[in-house]
């Protein structure tokens, strides 16, 4: 089959490079292509008069990990939170593209981000269950869907599908936020898939936790992208190394006094980390691990 | 190798006088440091005299009427004997329910809106220096602003105008202890809302209010501990029965006005009466500000 076809060009480092739709991005038949479940097309993305981001193109493929990776500043996790619109909360926010989600733009005018984001999921850098029991927790997104099947099951499937289920089982109806931080983290998890949206943003997921729990949250990723599409922003380049298979590299440009991030690269993580095809991609990866 | 010995003569250059580590009582900052600390543990203990010595005096004098009778029984007349407060306290505790059922909902959503909807606009500005001007409102204000308000257009005193005075003593102090509580919501809990795909209303009823009532429920005690004590607005209002309450629309009694009545009447009976009601009063607003107390720990502690 069609290996990485599907991966776009990388953007070009010349702000004055328009930005070309990829020569295979099929995107517009409605119905995505089989390959990949959103494609960003961000041409800028402002926070008031600040241009936060540029020129950033990419295909997300479906079921497989991609990480944006990229120093301080570069707009890595602004891009990520653009993807379920969460950056609509920030006041000022504008975006100027495109993000197709299975082929629908979801910054159509039409488009209710409220609903995007039940499809799109996501769990952050700060886990933060809610202070409700675990159970309820897991059982928050059913119950804002209106979900009729058997809840019990659900929580079960949830918190097994999260690694968190042998932890938690006696203690059910215990507040959630007396677990551990990995833990917690753990249980957000569950609290996102239990409603089995399609794709898991996860916003530097790790950041807050000790090895051991950072260990498990990534044995986790590998286990959930069988069933989702996982998308996340970390500052750990062996963590993108370890559980990415696809990597984007985010640089912020200061040439022109602003702070502007764009997307440097984008590829099979092998190809980012042995053979990056660009100086600044090659520059951080190796100033990283020296 | 004992270093104490060699003290200042034999240092070695750059190294420090370990003499000076120990403890000199004479030097100036010690004692300076001592004195203070006594006048600081001094003050605090004045401080406290006040309240316990009203609570003890209270024990001392209203303590021997407690009892089923002052609870049940209506206030006596003049020269009688026997009698209790039974009417004022259920007057209280009418009209501060009434204030309550006023003042909750309208404090709380104005604390959600300044907290969660314009918490920058201007209209958020004007109304919360509107109700931090509110909460220093002379009570005496309120009540003749409720009796042209409420007493004139009804031709009556009443409980209902009682409980209107006291709602709008208490509204402030919920709204701004609500705002307070919604804002002590972590950011990352609404976010995490919002990313679950609640809409903004989803958010507040279903998380952030949830995460914020021991704040709000802490607010709402302590104004209902305000309102309870409170004695001009309801002589203005809700005045004086003899008698059990039958309407909201009729005169009641109240503990804060039997206390201001009868411990100016010449009568020993009526006194004690007083002194009995007080106690009662102290007890509940103690208890009201130990519950809230209670509930603002367990905030901070889950």
């Amino acid at each position: 089959m069609d290996t990485h076809d599907h991966a776009p060009t990388p953007a070009t480092i010349k702000p004055a490079a328009p930005a070309p739709v990829p020569a295979n991005g099929a995107h517009a038949n409605g119905n995505g292509n089989g390959h990949s479940i959103v494609e960003v097309k961000l041409k800028a993305l402002y926070y008031g008069s600040f241009k936060a981001v540029r020129d950033t193109d990419l295909a997300i493929k479906r079921n497989a990990i991609t990480a944006f990776i990229g120093p301080s500043g570069c707009g890595k996790s602004t891009v990520l939170r653009s993807i379920n619109r969460m950056n609509d909360l920030v006041r000022g926010f504008r975006f100027d593209g495109h993000i197709h989600f299975r082929g629908r733009d979801i910054y159509d005018t039409k488009i209710d981000p409220v609903a995007v984001r039940r499809h799109i999921g996501m769990v952050f850098q700060q886990p933060n269950p809610f202070a409700m029991s675990i159970y309820r927790n897991v059982t928050f997104g059913l119950r804002l869907n209106g979900y009729k099947g058997n809840i019990q099951d659900k929580v079960e499937q949830a918190l097994r599908g999260s690694a968190l289920w042998d932890e938690v089982k006696e203690k059910l109806h215990q507040s959630g936020l007396a677990l551990s931080g990995g833990q917690q983290q753990r249980l957000c998890i569950a609290r996102a898939i239990a409603t089995e949206p399609e794709v898991l943003l996860m916003d530097e997921p790790c950041s807050a936790l000790d090895p051991v729990a950072t260990r498990k949250i990534e044995e986790l990723m590998l286990e959930l992208k069988k069933r989702f599409t996982i998308i996340t922003v970390t500052h750990n380049l062996q963590q993108a190394k370890r559980v990415a298979d696809m990597t984007g590299f985010l640089y912020v440009d200061t040439t022109q006094g602003a702070r502007t991030g764009y997307l440097v690269e984008y590829g099979p993580t092998e190809g980012i980390f042995n053979d990056p095809k660009e100086k600044h991609t090659k520059d951080y990866i190796q100033g990283a691990f020296s | 190798m004992s270093v104490l010995p060699i003290r200042r003569q034999t240092m070695v250059e750059g190294d420090i006088d370990l003499s000076k580590l120990e403890r000199r009582l004479r030097e100036p900052r010690t004692l300076i440091n001592a004195a203070l600390n006594w006048l600081v543990a001094g003050l605090t203990v004045l401080a406290m005299v006040p309240l316990f010595s009203v609570i003890f005096m209270l024990l001392w004098r209203g303590g021997q009427r407690l009892g089923i009778a002052l609870f049940t029984e209506l206030p006596p007349g003049a020269g009688m004997v026997g009698g209790g407060i039974g009417n004022a306290l259920l007057g209280t505790v009418i009209m501060v329910g009434i204030a309550t059922l006023l003042s909750v909902p309208v404090g709380i959503l104005g604390g959600i809106y300044l907290a969660e909807f314009g918490p920058n606009t201007k209209t958020a500005s004007v109304v919360r220096f509107a109700a931090k001007v509110l909460t220093g409102l002379p009570s005496v204000i309120a009540g003749v602003f409720v009796y042209a308000l409420v007493v004139t257009t009804m031709g009556t005193f009443s409980a209902l105008a009682g409980g209107v005075a006291l709602s709008i003593l208490m509204l402030p102090t919920i709204i701004l202890t609500a705002e307070d509580a919604i804002r002590m919501v972590p950011h990352r809990m609404r976010e995490a809302a919002i990313g679950m795909g609640c809409t903004q209303t989803q958010a507040i009823l279903k998380v952030i209010l949830p995460t914020a009532r021991p704040g709000i429920l802490t607010g709402v005690m302590l104004a209902v501990a305000r309102a309870a004590g409170e004695t001009a607005p309801l002589l203005f209002t809700a005045l004086f029965s003899d008698y059990w309450i039958r309407r909201l629309h009729e005169p009641s009694a109240s503990l804060a006005v039997i206390i201001y009545d009868f411990s100016g009447q010449p009568y020993p009976n009526l006194i004690e009466i007083a002194w009995a009601a007080s106690l009662v009063l102290v007890l509940i607003v103690l208890g009201l500000n130990i519950a809230a107390q209670f509930y603002l720990r367990k905030s901070f502690t889950k």
